[in-house]
Formats: C-alpha cells, sequence, structure tokens
C-alpha cells in the first residue's frame, strides 16, 4: 500500500519509513507561525514559567498582521511584546510596520515556506501553504509555545480525502468558487480531521495564487490541511521568490489509501455564494434573490493577492461604485501592494471609489479597519461568515470571489459581472 | 468526579461566537469570559454558575479559528467541562492543552436537556444525567493524551522535560 502526500511528508518528519492514518506521531516542525493575536499568548506562557531556550529562531515566524497598525493600546503592547521576544531570542523573521502583510501572503511569497515542509501556525488558515506541497496545519497558542521550546510537535495522522477536479471552468469560476462548492457539498465538518488533497486537470490549470485560495479554505470544511503536488508552477513560483532553504516534491503513490475519492466536473459549476452563517451555505450567485450591501471586502488571506487584484480591477475598469456601497480593499502584502501600483490597479480602485487599506487582515475577523455596524450586508472574497464575524451579530457577511465582490460593489447588491 | 447543570448548545457552535475577535486583544480569562458566547447569548455568562456548569453541544464544537482565546474563556466562566458529539480539532487540541475537560459522546449530546443534572467521571469516561438515569460512555483518549491531561496540560510537561534537560 502506498502512501499520500501528507503521510509522506509527516514520515519524513518522524524519522519514519511510513505512517498510518490514525497514528500519533512526534514530528519535528521546519516553520512556527504566531501572530499578534496568538503570539502573545504563547510568549506570556513561557515567560510565566520562566522558560528562556528557544533553540531554532530561525524557524520561528511572527507577524503583526492583525490588529495592525494598532487599533487601540492593547494591540500596540501586544505587538510591542513580540517585537521583544523577537529581539531577545534572535528570531530574524518578525514582521510589522512596512514588511507587514497577511501572514499566508506573506511567507510564501518570501520563500519562507517551501515544498515538502511541515509548518504549523497559531491561525487556523496555516492551511494555506498546503499549495506549495507543503503540510501545514494550524493549532493554538499553547501548542505553537511548546514547538517553539522543542522544535517538534505530536500530530495524529489524518486520513487523506482526495477532491479530483475535471471539466471546463465557466467564466467568473475561480479558486474560491470550486472551494466553496466543495464545501458546500461535504459541509463544514465534511473533512473534519482529515486532510484534502485536490487534485485533477483543472487543478493543475489554476494558477498558485487560485491554489492557494483552495487550500486557505480547508480549515472551512473542518481539515486538518489541504494540499495540492507540487507541479512546474509550484517549483517556478518557488524559484522565483529566491529561497535556499531546501525544496522536497513528495506525491501521492498511485495506490495510496484514500478515506474517500470525490469526482467532480466543475463544468456546470457558476460563480458561488456563501450565505450567511456557515461557509457552506452556497448558491450559485445566477440564482439569488436581490441582496442589497453596504460593503464590499476584497482581500484577506483568501483572496488578497495579485490575481485576485486584477480580478476586482477587470470588473471595477471605468466604472464607480454604487453611492451607498463601501468598497475596502486590502492588499495582502507590500509585494502585491506594489505591484498592483505599478500595473495601474490602485487608481483603477480609487477612480472607481474604493478605499485602499494597508496590508493587514482588515475587517475579515471584526476587529479593526471597517466593521460592520447593526444590520450592514457586506460581500467579501474573506472565508468565514459566521454570526457576528465582522462586526455587530446582526450584520451578515456573504463569501464571493473577487469579480462578484467588485461587481456587487458596483450594482449595489451581489451580482456576478455579465448582469452589471 | 465533576458535576454540574447543562446549559445547552446547537451544532457548528464557532469560536467566533464563542468569543468575539474584537476581544481577542486580552489574554486574561476573566476578562474573556464577560463576553464569551456573546455571539448566541449575552447573557450566557449569567446562565453559568461557576463550578458548577457543564456545557454541552452537538457536532464541530469549536470550529473556525485557532484562537485558545475561545476554551479560555470558557474555562473562565467557571464552565468545569465541555460535552459535545465531536469538536472541531483545533478546539480540542487547545482544550486539553489549556487543562479544559472535553469528552466526545453523540448520544450525551444528543439526550442531554438544558438543566438535567449531570456528573461525569473523567477517569472512566462516564457521563451520567442524574435528572433521567441515563448513563453515557465518552470516547477514551489515547494515553498520549491522557498524559497531557494527567499533567494538567501540555506546558506542564514541557517545562518538566527542559528542566530535566537544563
Amino acid at each position: 500500500m502506498g502512501m499520500t502526500i501528507t503521510e509522506k511528508i509527516i514520515a519524513a518528519h518522524a524519522g519514519k519509513e511510513r505512517v498510518f492514518p490514525g497514528e500519533l506521531v512526534q514530528v519535528t516542525v521546519d516553520v512556527m507561525l504566531a501572530n499578534d493575536i496568538t503570539a502573545p499568548l504563547s510568549i506570556k506562557e513561557l515567560e510565566k514559567r520562566g522558560i528562556t531556550t528557544i533553540p531554532y529562531p530561525e524557524r520561528i515566524v511572527l507577524v503583526a498582521d492583525h490588529n495592525t497598525p494598532a487599533r487601540d493600546i492593547p494591540s500596540a503592547e501586544n505587538v510591542k511584546l513580540m517585537r521583544e521576544f523577537a529581539k531577545k531570542h534572535g528570531i530574524p523573521h518578525f514582521f510589522e510596520g512596512g514588511a507587514v502583510g497577511i501572514e499566508h501572503v506573506l511567507l510564501p511569497e518570501l520563500g519562507l515556506v517551501v515544498p515538502g515542509d511541515l509548518v504549523i501556525g497559531a491561525d487556523s488558515h496555516t492551511c494555506t501553504y498546503g499549495a506549495l506541497g507543503a503540510f501545514a496545519t494550524g493549532m493554538g497558542s499553547t501548542d505553537l509555545a511548546a514547538s517553539w521550546v522543542l522544535g517538534e510537535t505530536w500530530l495524529r495522522v489524518p486520513e487523506s480525502l482526495k477532491f479530483v477536479l475535471s471539466g471546463e471552468r465557466r467564466p467568473f469560476v475561480t479558486g474560491k468558487d470550486l472551494i466553496l462548492f466543495i464545501i458546500g457539498e461535504i459541509g463544514v465538518d465534511g473533512a473534519r480531521y482529515c486532510a484534502m488533497e485536490f487534485a485533477g486537470p483543472v487543478v493543475s490549470s489554476l494558477s498558485m495564487d487560485e491554489r492557494f485560495t483552495m487550500t486557505n479554505m480547508a480549515i472551512e470544511a473542518g481539515a486538518k490541511n489541504g494540499i495540492i503536488a507540487p507541479d512546474e508552477k509550484t517549483l517556478a513560483y518557488v524559484r522565483e521568490t529566491g529561497t535556499s532553504r531546501p525544496v522536497r516534491v513528495f506525491t501521492s503513490d498511485p495506490d495510496a489509501e484514500w478515506k474517500n475519492v470525490f469526482e467532480i466536473d466543475v463544468t456546470s459549476i457558476e460563480p458561488q455564494v456563501a450565505f450567511p452563517h456557515l461557509p457552506s451555505n452556497t448558491r450559485s450567485v445566477y440564482g439569488i434573490p436581490k441582496i442589497e450591501i453596504d460593503q464590499v471586502v476584497i482581500g484577506s488571506c483568501t483572496n488578497g493577492r495579485i490575481e485576485d487584484l486584477r480580478m476586482a480591477a477587470a470588473v471595477l475598469r471605468g466604472r464607480k461604485v454604487h453611492p451607498k456601497v463601501r468598497l475596502l480593499i486590502f492588499p495582502g502584502s507590500p509585494k502585491v501592494l506594489r505591484q498592483a501600483e505599478e500595473e495601474g490597479l490602485i487608481r483603477v480602485f480609487l477612480e472607481a471609489g474604493g478605499v485602499i487599506a494597508p496590508p493587514s487582515c482588515g475587517p475579515c475577523l471584526g476587529g479593526h479597519l471597517g466593521v460592520l455596524a447593526s444590520f450592514e450586508r457586506c460581500a467579501a472574497t474573506t472565508n468565514r461568515n459566521f454570526i457576528g464575524r465582522m462586526g455587530h451579530e446582526t450584520s451578515e457577511v456573504y463569501l464571493v470571489n473577487p469579480y462578484v465582490a467588485a461587481s456587487s460593489a458596483v450594482a449595489g447588491y451581489i451580482t456576478a459581472p455579465d448582469k452589471l | 468526579m465533576i458535576r454540574g447543570k447543562a446549559v445547552v448548545f446547537g451544532d457548528n457552535v464557532d469560536t467566533d461566537v464563542i468569543i468575539p475577535a474584537r476581544y481577542l486583544t486580552s489574554t486574561d480569562p476573566k476578562e474573556l469570559a464577560r463576553h464569551c458566547m456573546e455571539g448566541l447569548d449575552p447573557q450566557f455568562p449569567e446562565r453559568v454558575t461557576p463550578g458548577a456548569t457543564i456545557l454541552v453541544a452537538g457536532k464541530n464544537f469549536g470550529c473556525g479559528s485557532s484562537r485558545e482565546h475561545a476554551p479560555l474563556a470558557i474555562k473562565g466562566c467557571g464552565v468545569v467541562a465541555v460535552i459535545a458529539a465531536s469538536f472541531a480539532r483545533i478546539f480540542f487540541r487547545n482544550a486539553i492543552n489549556i487543562g479544559l475537560p472535553i469528552l466526545e459522546s453523540e448520544e450525551a449530546a444528543s439526550r442531554i436537556r438544558e438543566g438535567d443534572m449531570v456528573s461525569i467521571d473523567l477517569a472512566t469516561g462516564e457521563i451520567r444525567n442524574e435528572t433521567t438515569g441515563e448513563v453515557f460512555q465518552a470516547q477514551a483518549f489515547p494515553p498520549f493524551l491522557q498524559e497531557i491531561i494527567a499533567a494538567g496540560g501540555l506546558m506542564n510537561l514541557v517545562e518538566k522535560r527542559v528542566k530535566a534537560n537544563s
């Protein structure tokens, strides 16, 4: 019996020939990530216990992307705590100010994560890095604190689910729509504790940016990780980062064991809208009633990359945002922002009446920079639409792709570009 | 043996309703507790009798973000244990790591009603509904997890290991 990519990466980091689903293993960790919400808990836990041994500072990445630029005094204190911890322990990868981007946009771009890595992050969307052919999973602050001290963590080897995507994509159907469709099919716990491996000709045809969008939302189906086998596109992307980290390409064996295989013909999939209050409440944008909106958010670790901004700009070029709608755009990183500026996308957004916000998580999680008032509605390219996610508990979030977000900003209600 | 009155919720209780992100600048369990479950029931902290309340929920409890503030807020309220039909995996790890007792039992989750008096034997995983007399068996944890639980959380084990090596 062969192994899946996920099993191979875990086995390689457990020092074993092979591992089996359900097995508990101790693994070495290549990258250990935390942000300005989760790192303070880890740091305080270590300091409370007087633990000062941090043997692998170069493997730690600290990104102040959630409540930045500092929302209030407690947020500023949290970043200060990270900054001082990084300095004290010689942690080279601490990002704030002009260096900061959304962690899951930033790390791949900088070549801090490469194929074959085992990554843990105190952020649930750490699963994003699976698009590089890495095993990456979210954990909490205590698990991260322990890994900073030990350089390792424990894992339960997940069962793997395979999603084979074939057929022809319709206009305005993106990686976002494919993953929303899948979550709609299997539910928010449909992949609980499992690995989701995406494969097939449609996945091969996706750009890296769209692949990141897909693996990013694996957690929204309850998965431990999402993963895509590295191919030429992956390796070209990694080369471009100029990283010196060793790349290890793993692929699933033909006789690997799958808990379930889903064959999906994407030909009939239309752009998706996930209605409140679960990412699995998906419907085709063409079959929904008129839902008027107050705000549109384009950005996040799901859709804050350059291609996402290109999609939005393609719709907004020469158009104006509806007067009652606030359009907020969050480029995912300084690089994305610079590139958008060079390509003239920023000008398109400004002329349409959009707000350009700093590279950060923004209002996605309802804390900062564009939260919603009572009964307001938002069409967002983000990843969660739980009750109160973006602000007041009576507000509503509809999850969409960047094309639909942009066309909805123009129309004032949720719609696709071909209906404008 | 722990004992408490059941407070019952449904399926897919996510971390955004357990503790909304706008409160995450604090790491103080008491402060977090004031806003626990605010998204579903702003009066929740008043429904809890500290040291004598057991939270019971459906499937996929704690789905969403990795914020450890979620189990900290629940523990900070004085909830003594969470019984659910199933847990989202990050919440599961976090609860064990910070020493919040959790038990997985589909049957118990579907049969226990609001206000029922429930007792739990953490050593055996036996859940007893004293109000109805029903008895349920929670899924057993693997020995490695039991070791973390017995130590009172992951960092107690880590600290021991670090200090033994120094």
